[in-house]
This record gives C-alpha cells, sequence and structure tokens, in this order.
C-alpha cells in the first residue's frame, strides 16, 4: 500500500486503479437483439412506443375476447381489477380506484397491456392490439372520444384526469 | 434445600402421595424410548423439520380467482422464534406464478443510459465479488387489513406474514454499474424480472448504486425459486415489491418509467384524494406474537415476545404495555441489532386472569415512531393499507382469548 501511494503521491498522472483490487469485468457486449425484444416499457413522454394504430372500435372486439372475462364488461371489474369509473371520487368516502380514476398517465396502461396482460398469455397481444385496447378503456370514460384511434404520438398525448394527483416521497424526483 | 423448606403443608403432603403414588413393579425397561433402544436411519441429504412440526407452514393466499399465479404467502411468525425466517417459510408474494428458470439459459442486461451495454451470465456474476448482510424485506402490502375499519380475527400470519428475514449474499450492484460506465443523465433505475408479469418498478439510481445486491444466495444457499432463483435485487429496508425477483434487466433511465406497480399499485390515498408516490422506504413497526390473535393463554406465567424492524435504521427501543397503554416498559431486546434487520423483543409477564389490552411500539435510531390507528386512519383514504405501521392492539378477555381490536 505504501509503494502505491508513494506513486500516486510521485506522479500526479498516475491513475488510481494502480491500485485498487483486480475486478472481474466479466460482462459481455449486450445482443441488440435482446435489447429490442426485452425493452418494451414506454416512459410517460411516449419515449419507447412501438409503431402501429388502434381504434376504439378494434378495442371492443378484443377486450370482450380477451380482457371482460376477468375485468368485466366495459371493464367494470370482478373479478380483476376495475378499468373505469370512478372518475372524481378519490377525495370521497368512497374512493374507487381506476385506470380511469386514477392512473396518471396513458403510457403506463400501454406498457402494462403489452407486458403482462392478458395474465393467462402475456405478449400474445399485438401493438395494435394494445393501442386499440387503451384506446376502448379510455372512451368508457370519455378520457377519449368514442372515434379516437390511438398511436404512438396520441397516446402519449393523452391527458389522464388524475395526472397530477401524486406527489413524490423520494426528495429527488422531479 | 432451601426451596423445599418453603413448601407449606399441603404441597409437601401432595409431593408425598404422589412419590408413594409410583409403582413398585416399574422397571427400568419402561423407562426406555424407542430412541434409545433402536439404531435409527441416517438424515437425508436435504434435511426438513421434524414430522411433528408440518404444520409450521406458510399461508398461503390466493388474492383472486382469475388466476392461480396471482398470490402470497406468510411466513407463520408467530410459529417461530430468533429473527431468521427459514428460506422454506419465507414470504412471497408473485404477481404471475413462480417460473422455473433455468441458470444457464438466464441473462442479467444491463442498459440505458451507460456507455456500454452488457449482459452477464450467472456463471459469471458467481465469480464476482460478494458481500453479506442481514435484513429484513417486506411486502408494501404488510399489516395493511388492519387499514379497515374492522380489525381482521385472521391469525398473526395472515395481518403481518409479509415479512421475513434472511442473511442476503450477492455482488454489489456498483461493480456491475462502473463496468458499464454510467452516464450522467442516469437518474433512475428500471429494474425489471422475467417472469410472466414482467415486474417492473423505477429506483433512484444513486441508492440503488450505494446499498444495491444483485442477491444470488439466502441463508447460505442460492436463492429459492420463490424468492427470484437465479437472482433478485435486494434494497435493504425498502418495499418488497421493488426488490425484483427473476431480475433480468435494468435499464439506466432519466426519469421513473411510472409502470403499473409504482402507480396503479403501491402508491397511498391520502384523505384529501392525492396520492403518495415512490415512498420506497418500510416505516418502523412492532407486532407481539406471543400471545397474538387467535390465540388462548392460560393464567400464570408468559414470556410476551415479538419483533420489531425499521427500513429507516435500527431498532433503539420497544415498550409494552400490558394495561392498554396507563404504563409502558422496555423490552428486553435479543442481540444481534442491526440496521434494517429484525429484532427480538420480550418481557416476562403474568397473567392474572383480568382483561387486559397489550401493545407494542418500536422507535428507531433516527427517531421514528409508529401512530396509533387513529392517527393512521385520520391521514389515509379509506382501506389505504400500504406501508400500514400503527400500534397493533390485542385484547384479552376473561378466558384468555386474544382479538385484534384498534385502540
Amino acid at each position: 500500500m505504501r509503494r502505491c501511494a508513494l506513486i500516486f503521491l510521485l506522479s500526479l498522472a498516475a491513475s488510481p486503479a494502480f491500485c485498487a483490487p483486480p475486478r472481474p469485468f466479466l460482462g459481455e457486449p449486450a445482443n441488440p437483439g435482446r435489447i429490442a425484444a426485452w425493452d418494451i416499457v414506454p416512459d410517460r413522454n411516449g419515449a419507447g412506443l412501438p409503431p402501429g394504430r388502434g381504434s376504439v372500435r378494434e378495442g371492443i372486439a378484443i377486450f370482450n375476447a380477451r380482457c371482460a372475462m376477468c375485468h368485466g364488461r366495459d371493464g367494470a371489474g370482478k373479478p380483476a381489477d376495475r378499468l373505469t369509473g370512478g372518475v372524481g371520487s378519490l377525495g370521497t368516502q368512497h374512493p374507487l380506484r381506476t385506470v380511469a380514476s386514477y392512473w396518471p398517465y396513458a403510457t403506463s396502461l400501454f406498457g402494462y397491456i403489452r407486458a403482462a396482460m392478458p395474465i393467462n398469455q402475456p405478449r400474445s397481444l399485438s401493438a395494435n392490439d394494445a393501442y386499440a385496447l387503451c384506446a376502448y378503456i379510455l372512451s368508457v370514460d370519455g378520457i377519449v372520444p368514442k372515434d379516437a384511434v390511438l398511436d404512438a404520438k396520441t397516446l402519449a398525448a393523452v391527458r389522464m384526469p388524475n395526472r397530477n394527483g401524486f406527489r413524490s416521497v423520494w426528495p429527488r424526483t422531479r | 434445600m432451601a426451596r423445599m423448606e418453603k413448601l407449606d403443608r399441603r404441597n409437601f403432603l401432595m409431593a408425598g402421595t404422589l412419590g408413594a403414588a409410583l409403582p413398585v413393579t416399574a422397571k427400568a425397561q419402561d423407562f426406555l424410548t424407542p430412541a434409545m433402544t433402536t439404531p435409527a436411519e441416517p438424515g437425508a441429504p436435504y434435511g426438513v423439520p421434524a414430522p411433528s412440526e408440518a404444520n409450521v407452514q406458510r399461508l398461503a393466499t390466493p388474492l383472486a380467482q382469475v388466476s392461480a399465479g396471482t398470490a402470497s404467502s406468510r411466513t407463520p411468525l408467530h410459529k417461530l422464534d430468533g429473527i431468521i425466517t427459514p428460506s422454506g417459510l419465507h414470504y412471497e408474494r408473485h404477481h404471475a406464478g413462480v417460473p422455473q428458470i433455468d441458470p444457464a439459459k438466464h441473462r442479467l442486461l444491463l442498459h440505458g443510459l451507460v456507455k456500454k451495454p452488457l449482459e452477464f451470465s450467472v456463471e459469471s456474476l458467481l465469480r464476482y465479488p460478494r458481500v453479506s448482510r442481514l435484513a429484513f424485506l417486506e411486502c408494501g402490502g404488510n399489516s395493511g387489513g388492519n387499514a379497515a375499519a374492522s380489525p381482521p380475527q385472521t391469525s398473526v400470519d395472515l395481518i403481518h406474514g409479509l415479512i421475513s428475514c434472511s442473511e442476503w449474499t450477492g455482488v454489489p450492484l456498483k461493480l456491475l454499474f462502473d463496468e458499464a460506465g454510467i452516464l450522467p443523465d442516469a437518474q433512475w433505475l428500471v429494474a425489471e424480472g422475467g417472469d410472466a408479469a414482467s415486474m417492473a418498478r423505477s429506483l433512484p439510481f444513486k441508492a440503488v448504486y450505494q446499498h444495491g445486491l444483485l442477491a444470488l444466495f439466502q441463508n447460505g444457499e442460492r436463492l429459492r425459486p420463490e424468492q427470484g432463483y437465479p437472482m433478485r435485487l435486494f434494497m435493504p429496508g425498502w418495499e418488497g415489491n421493488l426488490n425484483i425477483k427473476w431480475l433480468q434487466r435494468l435499464k439506466l433511465v432519466k426519469e421513473p418509467a411510472f409502470t403499473r406497480e409504482e402507480t396503479s399499485k403501491y402508491t397511498q390515498l391520502l384523505r384529501d384524494g392525492s396520492a403518495r408516490q415512490f415512498d420506497f422506504i418500510m416505516p418502523v413497526k412492532s407486532v407481539i406474537l406471543m400471545p397474538s390473535v387467535g390465540m388462548q393463554i392460560k393464567p400464570g406465567y408468559l414470556e410476551i415476545t415479538g419483533l420489531a424492524w425499521s427500513g429507516h435504521g435500527t431498532i433503539r427501543h420497544v415498550e409494552v404495555t400490558v394495561d392498554g397503554g396507563k404504563h409502558w416498559q422496555r423490552a428486553t431486546l435479543t442481540e444481534p441489532l442491526l440496521p434494517q434487520c429484525m429484532t427480538r423483543f420480550r418481557l416476562e409477564w403474568a397473567w392474572d386472569g383480568t382483561p387486559v389490552l397489550l401493545q407494542s411500539r418500536a422507535v428507531d435510531d433516527a427517531g421514528n415512531e409508529q401512530p396509533s390507528h387513529a392517527e393512521w386512519r385520520a391521514r389515509f383514504a379509506p382501506g389505504q393499507g400500504y406501508h400500514y405501521n400503527a400500534i397493533q392492539s390485542w385484547q384479552v378477555d376473561v378466558n384468555g382469548q386474544v382479538r385484534n381490536i384498534h385502540a
């Protein structure tokens, strides 16, 4: 150690790594195909959303075939989470936390559907399917119009009713 | 001898009677057990508890009938002692079942705002230097049933059993971050599991750099599948859900991803309709386990014992009251006393057969204290149970029956 310190002091150009313990450095260059296949979580501004589009009308058919058995007709819930309704209920004696009333960003809905839904067959929905499902679910409460067609740009632009309802406890969020 | 002299006449007579009642025909043979006379089989290659302890099991609770995949099972805290949870009894919560992952094919991807996107095999990660620490892991929803207006009368594991404590061993994540080279804009880290739920959470990067562990071992052996085999993220004292199991992806990003599990779930709705988000650290809490709800105690000696913990630091002291808060006594804390670790407390007591109200309250070394149930309910929306840590009250009636009450 003394020799290390001496070398370090004698030469300002000496790297401290000289004295650092050896490291394994066994990581391999990441496979771009793996990144593309795994990195499907969009951010709230829409970065990471895939190409594609889907309409409310298409969404109804997919919802009834793939989602309604758990989330109920029109997303009214049971046995799984309620997705629609409850807008404006959060500060009342009977708060109803749904996608419509509680979720701050539509991108979260898209990311979750695409990665994890339906629960019995995750990753089986196409990007178009996921856009269509978002369009339909959000149309039930009028967050998007009944004739809405969502894509990467329009989904990211959706303004959710509870967008400003969250307060970060972690000091360095925003 | 001194003790003998204290025997009163009645006890003395009884002792004499019992002595005389011993059968004169008793033979030495009568006192030999089968275990003393018959050589037994050797132990199994992987040992299991004694057959008569077979009832010490996790309490499985399917959360919905939607899919067998989303469920939890809870640690039988009241049937254990000490601070370490046996790995097979560690609580578990999964959102799409427990995947069986082939370690030879598993990869950990590290990408995003890094100089060199990297991937690591399990085999290579096992060659990295490791550290160990004892720490609790608690689900963000633990104890949440107590947030209800009517306190649950289920056994204590169903209320508080989404917490366990283990020795976790693995690679400090900063080694992998340094290897990839982190770019200055990287403020957050998205961690994602390789299960069918694609469980993903955003964590502040600096904290993960400082404290994050890539856990590979639990209580000396490789992780159990329920705990994320072959690897999980571990942040001591942080909400269970973000200790991502079956970890396969770490992405450095500028801001949180706002995934479903950090918006729809694991956020705390307040009375005014706003919600707390990114509350990562589990608050200070304590629970008396012996006695606890559903038990029936007998008059006389009883050692009150329970567990206390805090994600903010080390438990400084635990106080217990046996009279509903009129008097509080310091419980004895069993060593070791470690940060973000379960702490066992004990108090010797004798129950006189009258109704009593038992409570415990813990204080950590950051000065954090537990709220009352009423304080909790005043602050949070009805039914909001994430991070519930109010003082637990057990009511003992004249029959010794222990009930859960809000006091």
